[in-house]
């Protein structure tokens, strides 16, 4: 296992004249033994990345290395890495025993210790009754552990790459195969990046997620960093279901103006936005967002669009003059598509963001 | 319902009892007589096929045609296979390199024979000028040499057939397969016995049981180049029934002669349904 760092990539594809900047400088390190995740909507550079990880690329420029050693431009075979993609990749032609043995074989690796590495992983992964048995007659879940035991039964394995590989996979294997990723994962401490654009997969399995957008990281961090303390209104966006709810506004005394309605703020938080001008980006999630059908003071009045009940709590969108914010409620509350609510949200849940940085 | 239907289907079936049904019949009919052009025909039951049976030409006809077969796989199928793995994968090369191979299948059967024979022509032909230049004896008067053309012709009209179909194939990998067995430093041979073959096979399939049915058909080119000759040692399988057929006054044997061959291609067609077929339940 290896410690994976990237320093300064970029990466920019040329097809013609037409130049499309897919990564713009990334600066990375995957610990040794984490399980990390690069979390990301389609299109933000995460494959390029895994590509330039995986020896499919080499980056326009940057380095990267695995522990210490510059391995920017070797091949594939040389990295030692481990790959499982979106789809099971296994060798049919073979039993599952064969496909365990593979990457041994072609090593060059003496019988007697193939078998016993073959068995050993065989064991760990649940497949040791399969053995014998063609890939094809295997579960898809199995079938993607199976193509992770190729990466496994290799002892000098420096990271293993998950290039989104539930997305094949039906629900009810999904359960299976991420429980036993996280028990291989919690077992060997191996170095394991996880690539995907759903947030609950990143979540779920990562200590630690990198989130991207646009060819940038975005923001790092644990998967509680993220969802509490988003860094860029993208991380707050793009996380949570429904994600946070984002509106311009522009402070006036103690007071911050929202579309369609006014929030008062304490002095203290005023005083502190003031050093920072006067515009500004406002985030809150929706779990915030308290509504009632009565008046409090100092609660403002929103009209409720539309009511999703999700069994337990529900979704409420309101609407006022130019602004739409989602509350959660608990079920238990009357809610009708049309009504007047009374709306509001405490202000220590709330992030402030101006240029797209977090200062509050 | 049920009466209607009949009606829609009835021009349909005309045509087919007419085009393939009765011909068929009616040799069916004439196999199973004595019947000489003009004579009354005498009822003889399968008497005709066990003549056709003892009839050394056309054993010897069958034989010669499984070998051409035989042979022309064996050097099809591996040419083919090669020439698509060396072909672009992307490019500007791609649509002209698929053209000029499909330019050999676009060409009418019986024009290849005429290209052929211009080939091997003892005057102007490119094939004996070569051979002459690397001190080997040819002509198409001798039985191997004419036999080795028959099956070189075979083999540059078809191999691009093998080719395309092959390249398709090819086309159809995931390179995900080629990016694992990098990871697994796989070998060149390991990544073509491992991946590039298991993904191959249902194509490959096809591709064998296209052209040793097509090349159990085969007719015009031969007939064209060698017709059968020298001798009967080019005589193939669909020469020697056709000769039967128009030369020759027994019309009755001849017909027995048709439908033993027809009832071989038809087996190998079942064999080619059933094989696809499968390969279909299989996914």
């Amino acid at each position: 296992m290896a410690t994976i760092k990237l320093v300064d990539i970029t990466h920019t594809y040329v097809k013609g004249r037409v130049e499309t900047p897919a990564l713009r400088g990334i600066n990375l390190t995957f610990e040794e033994g984490c399980p990390s995740a690069l979390l990301g909507p389609s299109g933000c550079g995460k494959t390029t990345l895994l590509n330039i990880l995986s020896g499919l690329l080499i980056p326009s420029s940057g380095r990267v290395y695995f522990d210490d050693v510059d391995v920017t431009d070797l091949p594939t075979e040389e990295r030692n890495i481990a790959q499982v993609f979106q789809f099971p990749v296994v060798y049919d032609s073979m039993n599952v025993y064969g496909n365990l043995a593979f990457p041994l074989k072609n090593r060059k690796v003496p019988h007697r210790e193939v078998d016993q590495r073959v068995r050993e992983v065989a064991c760990l992964l649940d497949l040791i009754d399969d053995l014998d048995s063609g890939p094809r007659s295997l579960p898809a879940g199995k079938r993607q552990l199976l193509a992770l035991g190729r990466g496994l039964v290799r002892e000098d394995t420096s990271v293993i790459l998950l290039d989104e590989p539930m997305t094949q996979i039906d629900v009810h294997q999904r359960w299976f195969l991420r429980r036993e990723l996280s028990k291989v994962q919690s077992r060997l401490n191996i170095t394991m990046i996880y690539v995907t654009h759903d947030q609950y997969e990143a979540l779920t399995f990562a200590e630690k997620v990198v989130v991207m957008n646009d060819g940038l990281v975005v923001q790092e961090g644990t998967p509680e960093e993220l969802y509490r303390n988003p860094q860029h209104p993208f991380v707050g966006y793009f996380i949570g279901t429904p994600g946070m709810n984002l509106m311009e506004c522009r402070l006036e005394g103690n007071r911050l103006e929202l579309p369609g309605f006014t929030k008062s703020i304490s002095k203290a938080l005023a005083e502190k936005l003031k050093k920072h001008g006067a515009q500004f980006k406002l985030g809150v999630r929706p779990e915030y967002v308290h509504c009632d059908t009565r008046k409090h003071e100092g609660w403002f009045p929103l009209t409720v669009t539309i009511v999703e009940d999700r069994g337990e709590f529900q979704i409420i969108t309101l609407q006022g003059d130019g602004s739409s914010l989602k509350s959660q409620m608990p079920s238990t509350l009357q809610v009708t598509e049309g009504q007047q609510m009374w709306v509001n949200f405490l202000e220590e849940k709330v992030k402030v963001y101006k240029n797209d940085q977090a200062i509050v | 319902m049920k009466t209607r239907v009949i009606w829609f289907l009835l021009p349909a079936l005309l045509l087919m009892s007419v085009s393939a049904f009765l011909p068929v019949m009616t040799v069916l009919n004439y196999s199973l007589h004595v019947l000489f052009a003009g004579s009354i025909p005498k009822y003889i039951g399968l008497e005709n096929y066990k003549a056709a049976m003892h009839t050394e030409p056309f054993v010897k006809a069958i034989g010669r045609q499984f070998i051409y077969t035989l042979e022309i796989l064996l050097l099809e199928i591996p040419l083919g296979l090669a020439l698509a793995m060396t072909l672009p994968k992307k490019g500007i090369f791609v649509g002209l390199v698929l053209v000029l191979l499909g330019i050999p299948l676009l060409i009418p059967w019986n024009v290849v024979g005429i290209i052929w024979r211009l080939f091997i022509r003892a005057d102007i032909g490119v094939l004996p000028e070569a051979f002459k230049r690397i001190g080997v004896a040819y002509s198409v008067e001798k039985a191997h040499p004419a036999w080795w053309t028959v099956i070189a012709m075979d083999v540059w009209h078809w191999t691009p057939l093998v080719t395309l179909l092959c390249y398709a194939g090819l086309r159809a990998i995931p390179q995900e397969f080629y990016q694992a067995a990098r990871v697994d430093s796989a070998s060149k041979f390991a990544t073509f016995r491992y991946v590039t073959l298991p993904k191959l096979k249902h194509v490959m399939i096809i591709a064998v049981l296209l052209r040793s049915m097509d090349s159990f058909k085969v007719y015009s080119e031969p007939f064209i180049l060698t017709a059968g000759g020298p001798g009967t040692t080019t005589e193939l399988l669909s020469l020697f029934v056709s000769r039967q057929a128009i030369g020759a006054f027994n019309l009755g044997l001849s017909s027995a002669f048709s439908l033993i061959y027809f009832i071989i291609v038809l087996v190998m067609c079942y064999v080619l349904y059933v094989t696809m077929t499968q390969i279909g339940e299989r996914r």
